[in-house]
């Protein structure tokens, strides 16, 4: 089994806010990433997928491939966008977008793509928040 | 839903690669100029992976602030800009970078705010790093 990651880089703002709470129970656990009015990040979105390479053509996938599918299902959707009022996933308060949340939105936009491709599997899914900060998920329960 | 949330550190240490096992000169052929009886110092990276199930009020796994809290106070405060030879630890183990994450893997097993230890990464140069997934 082979393993090839891709990365990619998007820009976006977000704030942290559960709005089943208060505002000062926000403001308590979230600290400053509760600002309403947002903050931003240079997000880095590493995508592995694992398989064996083609007998003929030495590919586990094309990369170029990768490459669209990653921009089609996160970067247009994610790139210079406000995550909390322009993406489907976590708009109006359903999923707060923190960074471990953003790898399994990731994860659910990648993976029926890569499955649907045949060949190789996604593997795991990491997004850094900066380069000292990241999460990532292998789609376990 | 399980997923896992990483952390990078700094530590800014020296060391000197020499065993009391060894002649001085097997020290110097195995070690090389990593034996330079003064030591020399790295920027170490300590990459800090935690695996847990991210809570579905906050969308976090882990208080980062609180896992900042453990590892500077079981890292980063014991090893940043010491000399890591003087480090009980390394009275008798040689402070290779293998053995370091090894043993900052142990350090930090049982003290985790939130979550299991999943990996320690360590880069001893932006050329080399070690991995360990078990004390």
């Amino acid at each position: 089994m082979i393993f090839l990651t891709r990365r990619a880089t998007f820009s976006a703002s977000h704030y942290y806010w559960n709005e089943a709470w208060s505002a000062e129970k926000n403001e308590q656990v979230f600290g400053r990433c509760a600002n309403r009015n947002g903050h931003g990040h240079n997000y880095t979105l590493e995508v592995t997928v694992a398989g064996e390479p083609d007998p003929v053509t030495g590919f586990v996938v094309d990369l170029k491939w990768l490459k669209e599918v990653m921009e089609r299902e996160v970067l247009a959707r994610y790139d210079h966008r406000h995550l909390n009022l322009e993406v489907e996933e976590f708009a109006a308060g359903k999923m707060i977008p923190t960074t471990e949340n953003i790898a399994i939105a990731a994860w659910r936009r990648l993976e029926p793509a890569v499955r649907a491709a045949g060949g190789a599997q996604l593997s795991r899914i990491r997004v850094y928040e900066t380069p000292e900060i990241f999460a990532e998920y292998r789609g376990e329960a | 839903m399980k997923a896992y949330f990483g952390r990078r550190y700094m530590v800014s240490a020296s060391h000197r690669l020499h065993t009391d096992a060894l002649t001085a000169e097997q020290n110097r052929a195995v070690y090389g100029k990593c034996n330079n009886p003064h030591g020399h110092g790295h920027n170490y990276v300590v990459e800090v992976l935690v695996g847990g199930a991210v809570n579905p009020e906050t969308g976090m796994l882990i208080d980062m602030a609180a896992l900042d809290a453990v590892v500077n106070d079981k890292i980063v405060a014991r090893f940043d800009c010491q000399n890591l030879n003087l480090d009980p630890a390394f009275a008798r183990d040689v402070p290779t970078t293998e053995n370091l994450s090894r043993l900052v893997f142990g350090l930090l097993k049982d003290k985790l705010p939130a979550g299991e230890l999943e990996c320690v990464r360590v880069e001893e140069t932006e050329n080399n790093f070690f991995e360990v997934f078990d004390a």
